[in-house]
């Protein structure tokens, strides 16, 4: 059963998504970030969505373990595609949108096949247990793409501060959970303190975008050099 | 195996993107000018120093929250506590990096400075709100 500190920071995760959603609104950075909004949207439906299953068939019941770990997926695919746009937004006046898309599909497509092959050989439930590996897999992807993104911004000197810090927000998101699923994996460790840490991780990303899009102006510059960890 | 490799990245990886959104944090702020008032309340009058953190970070304690900056704040101090475990440990074999560390360390400072003197501004709104109505 979900304890007190788990409700509130649903509570509190929830509340930062809609802080995301006013904020973009209210910016104008709805459109802009269309995809980032959209993620933003399906998970506070999403969120609302578990909470109406958890009190009617409670935490242990089929329906809700079905339900969380279906709308987990979803929720990585919406991620995966948010991170495909910021790349759009980055090589926009390189015009390569089509490649980029290309390159998305093939992409996702080969994550979900190597998913499959993973889970087939040793699993009953085969489609859940690939929608679980799925999700996981998406997330070190989302890793490493956000690692050439940030590469590809320090090489083409992009200065936009705004798209720099939605970058750099989902870099840190994307690591802290890869971490931990590798972590999980290894130690097989329930019932630690990593499962307090993990919701908390959540709330990261929704706060981040917020702090972004409420205070830094779609105009401000900065040279990302100066970012670097090692100076260029 | 594949897990542990993974861990390894994730972590390396992190940690580089974490220093360099924290770095972003403060680039925004340190645009921005103190007022007088501020440069006498934390006794910072140009650049900041390291020193000058902790009693900062004690004034923001004082003041009212303000809801959007609550991220920034605590990214920024985490990046603090992670420079002074660097200065203790790895700068000591690497001079170049104690430099490195207390500039970005007095650069925190600065941020806090800047969180501070909005925290100001924002409970003065407030007190104006109240007394209007």
């Amino acid at each position: 059963m979900l304890g007190p500190y788990e409700y509130a920071v649903w509570l509190i995760c929830s509340l930062l998504e809609v802080a995301v959603l006013v904020c973009a609104f209210k910016k104008d950075a709805l459109r802009r970030y269309l995809f980032l909004n959209v993620n933003t949207a399906a998970s506070l439906v999403i969120s609302i969505a578990r909470y109406n299953i958890l009190s009617h068939y409670g935490f242990t019941s089929k329906e809700y373990l079905y339900f969380y770990f279906y709308s987990d997926a979803l929720l990585t695919i919406t991620l995966y595609f948010a991170l495909v746009s910021l790349y759009s937004l980055v090589f926009a006046e390189l015009k390569a949108a089509r490649y980029v898309r290309l390159g998305t599909v093939v992409l996702l497509s080969g994550t979900a096949l190597f998913s499959y092959a993973v889970v087939q050989q040793s699993s009953a439930r085969l489609v859940t247990h690939f929608v679980v590996e799925l999700s996981q897999n998406l997330y070190f992807v989302g890793l490493v793409l956000t690692y050439v993104l940030w590469a590809a911004v320090l090489k083409m000197r992009e200065t936009r501060m705004r798209l720099i810090q939605l970058i750099l927000s989902m870099g840190v998101y994307f690591s802290l959970f890869a971490a931990n699923f590798a972590m999980q994996n290894l130690y097989h460790m329930r019932g630690s303190f990593f499962e307090y840490l993990t919701p908390l991780f959540g709330c990261f990303l929704p706060m981040s975008w917020a702090y972004t899009f409420w205070r830094v102006p779609e105009e401000a510059r900065l040279a990302p050099s100066r970012l670097a960890v090692v100076p260029r | 195996m594949m897990a542990g490799i993974i861990l390894a990245c994730s972590i390396v990886l992190l940690l580089q993107f974490f220093v360099s959104y924290c770095r972003s944090l403060i680039a925004v702020s340190s645009k921005q000018v103190l007022s007088p008032e501020v440069k006498d309340v934390t006794g910072i009058q140009r650049t900041a120093s390291a020193d000058d953190f902790k009693r900062v970070m004690q004034l923001l304690q004082l003041c009212p929250e303000r809801p959007e900056d609550r991220n920034g704040v605590q990214a920024i101090g985490a990046y603090f506590s992670l420079l002074s475990f660097l200065r203790s440990t790895l700068a000591r074999i690497v001079p170049s990096m104690r430099a490195w560390a207390e500039s970005e360390r007095g650069q925190c400072a600065y941020f806090a400075a800047v969180a501070l003197e909005r925290r100001i501004s924002f409970s003065r709104e407030m007190l104006a709100e109240q007394m209007d109505s």
